[in-house]
């Protein structure tokens, strides 16, 4: 056997392959985008947060333990975790629907989950209000019960579900798609009933993908502004979430204290930029993994 | 155990995907299910399982309906073609599976789980590999992986699907024969699909060939490969000459060639087709009044004890192959271009007529 290797050519150092550009084009479209991202985001990430320090610690601190303050992220947490969950579990049935069953109208549904991204939020909100205010459909059968939906809690947990639909089904609906049902298949040909099937493969196959899903809904459950504003009432204290708290705040000319509470919207952004990397690094970690050749039985 | 399937009938849409098949897989008997893609082999396989439910039809195990059983209650081994492990799960925690499922009160200990799991991994010897995740493993090891996974629940049926398609020609030479030694060594009824011709000759014991969702023959590979019956058979199985000709008194006529067709004496004049293997054709230098079909030599190749030939047809520029002897071909002496005479030795005569008798095996008295 002839063992010999060829010698490589020792790289050349005008080489050009037809996709590469010039390098004054490349370092000018690089310096583009980075011009772009610094002057439209950090700069504006960094001005929250020395607007919201200029007055002192103690000014930045005063305005987020003040008692509207509390309340208002209070009730963000609170919608988030009612929104959020209850997405997960729409998300996850949906996406197990579209992907692993033919159904008439299916196309449907795909559409349907993705009207909330064509759908202005305001116009999310008021579709509410026209149901369940006063002088919506159910206005009247809703007074006569004394229940209160529009410019209450359950008004913005409804928005708020309205707008974060998409995040995780359509998170989950290509990596269900890509996966395919034959790993179900099989765990039902060796016995497994239907949660069986459910927690010990399809779980454990899209963890990843739906809480990358989680996440995205969870930033867009609590940053949520337009459908909340329209349904919210803005009751200091009571309806107001954490966005509208600072659209008052602002609104009124406390710029320290608007700016500082969002920061705190700004640091969840962070936060979850921060986790979804982490998520994105944990599965390209996993894909390395898999690219690892297997030995050969050892003698 | 025994499986029958008793008039089953599938269509997705507008396709049918199998048109009224019976068939029954005796005990202990490793059977293939062979036929073009499409033709409805692996919805068959599918149906027996439990997997797909057949639109009319039913399935027998061991004589007993069990249309109504749940694919969990069937108690088969399923082997899918791309493997379908569990990717999250080790090696060995896929062999595990069917065991821990299984209801609290059957459920092995995990002692006992973890000494069956380790004797299956040593059946299909890659007992080093337990702690190996799927995407670790070559093709090879995937498919005795998933092999041990449908074994580990003692099914008393095998059903694979496709089971060395995914796989490079070696691997797949070496996986066909360790397959048909274990099926000896554990004698379970096994079905398993293929398109390979060559593969459900060399490993079944049974054939059951397949066209367009109907059963087209079943038989010993050897039965099925010797004595085709249909056409589509014939050109499935191996390579295979087609002549055309006419049927009249009892002769074929093919060319200049003419054969004594006897079961066809009743043909008054009707198409027919016949069918030569590339070995069953005879070579002779051309001459005048030499008996054959005149062709030109346009290829010729020789590997091994065996000479193939491709010839050209003079009359209609049709190409027949033929596989002679190198030793023949050598005394022969043949040249490219050179003017040659074909003669069928033995050939299947197809009478194309509603009321055709079975086809015929011919035999040429020389």
């Amino acid at each position: 056997m002839s063992a010999a290797t060829l010698p490589l050519p020792a790289p050349v150092a005008t080489r050009s392959s037809a996709t590469a550009e010039p390098r004054l084009v490349r370092w000018l479209l690089t310096g583009l985008a980075l011009a772009f991202l610094g002057l439209f985001l950090l700069v504006p990430l960094f001005a929250v947060f020395t607007e919201a320090l200029r007055k002192g610690f103690e000014t930045y601190l005063a305005a987020l333990v003040e008692p509207d303050a509390l309340a208002a992220i209070q009730l963000t947490l609170l919608v988030a975790a009612i929104a959020v969950p209850a997405n997960l579990v729409f998300g996850v049935a949906a996406a197990w629907a579209i992907a692993k069953f033919d159904f008439r109208g299916k196309s449907l549904l795909i559409t349907l989950i993705d009207l909330p991204f064509a759908v202005s939020p305001v116009i999310a909100g008021l579709v509410y209000v026209l149901m369940f205010g006063a002088q919506g459909w159910f206005g009247p059968w809703l007074q006569a019960h004394d229940i209160k939906i529009v410019f209450a809690v359950p008004g913005i947990v409804l928005a708020t579900m309205f707008v974060t639909v998409p995040f995780i089904a359509r998170e989950l609906i290509p990596l269900m798609q890509a996966q395919g049902t034959e790993e179900e298949e099989a765990a039902r040909v060796l016995g497994a009933s239907g949660w069986q099937m459910f927690w010990r493969v399809t779980l454990p196959n899209i963890k990843w993908g739906l809480l990358y899903g989680v996440i995205l809904c969870n930033a867009r459950a609590m940053g949520e502004f337009g459908a909340v504003s329209v349904v919210s009432g803005h009751v200091r204290g009571l309806t107001n979430t954490t966005p509208l708290h600072v659209e008052i705040l602002y609104n009124e000319y406390n710029f320290a204290a608007a700016f500082a509470v969002a920061s705190l919207l700004a640091s969840l952004g962070l936060v979850t930029l921060v986790l979804k990397s982490l998520i994105e690094w944990k599965t390209r970690h996993e894909l390395a993994r898999a690219a690892a050749l297997p030995g050969e039985r050892p003698a | 155990m025994s499986i029958e399937v008793n008039r089953i009938a599938k269509r997705f849409g507008s396709f049918t995907a199998l048109d009224d098949v019976s068939l029954s897989f005796p005990s202990g008997q490793l059977v293939a299910l062979l036929g073009p893609s499409g033709c409805g082999k692996t919805t068959l396989l599918r149906i027996i399982a439990g997997l797909e439910t057949p639109d009319a039809g039913s399935v027998l195990f061991h004589g007993e309906d069990a249309s109504d059983q749940d694919v969990r209650e069937r108690q088969v081994g399923f082997v899918f073609q791309h493997y379908a492990l569990f990717r999250h799960m080790s090696v060995f925690e896929n062999v595990a599976f069917g065991l821990r499922v299984k209801p609290r009160a059957e459920r092995p200990s995990n002692a006992r789980i973890r000494e069956k799991v380790m004797d299956l991994l040593k059946l299909v010897q890659l007992d080093w590999l337990a702690e190996r995740y799927p995407h670790q493993l070559s093709g090879g090891q995937r498919q005795r992986i998933a092999l041990a996974r449908a074994l580990a629940v003692e099914p008393k049926v095998l059903l694979l699907d496709e089971p060395f398609g995914a796989l490079d020609a070696k691997v797949r030479k070496e996986l066909r024969r360790w397959l048909r030694r274990l099926h000896d060594e554990l004698h379970i009824t096994s079905i398993f699909v293929t398109h390979d011709q060559e593969e459900a000759l060399e490993v079944a014991d049974q054939v059951v060939l397949m066209n367009k969702g109907r059963v087209e023959q079943v038989g010993s590979p050897n039965e099925v490969y010797e004595r085709p019956a249909s056409p589509f058979v014939y050109s499935f199985l191996g390579t295979v000459n087609v002549f055309h000709g006419r049927a009249a008194g009892g002769r074929v006529h093919l060319g200049p060639v003419s054969l004594g067709a006897s079961r066809h004496a009743d043909v008054e004049d009707a198409p027919a087709v016949a069918y030569a293997r590339p070995h069953e054709i005879e070579i002779e230098r051309f001459s005048p009044g030499a008996e054959g079909i005149p062709a030109q030599l346009s290829r010729l190749l020789v590997v091994g004890p065996t000479a193939r030939l491709e010839l050209e047809r003079d009359d209609t520029g049709g190409i027949v192959e033929a596989e002679i002897p190198a030793a023949r071909a050598a005394s022969l002496s043949l040249k490219l271009g050179e003017s040659l005479v074909v003669r069928p030795r033995r050939m299947q005569v197809f009478v194309e007529r509603a009321d055709a008798p079975p086809a015929q095996a011919l035999t040429l008295e020389s």
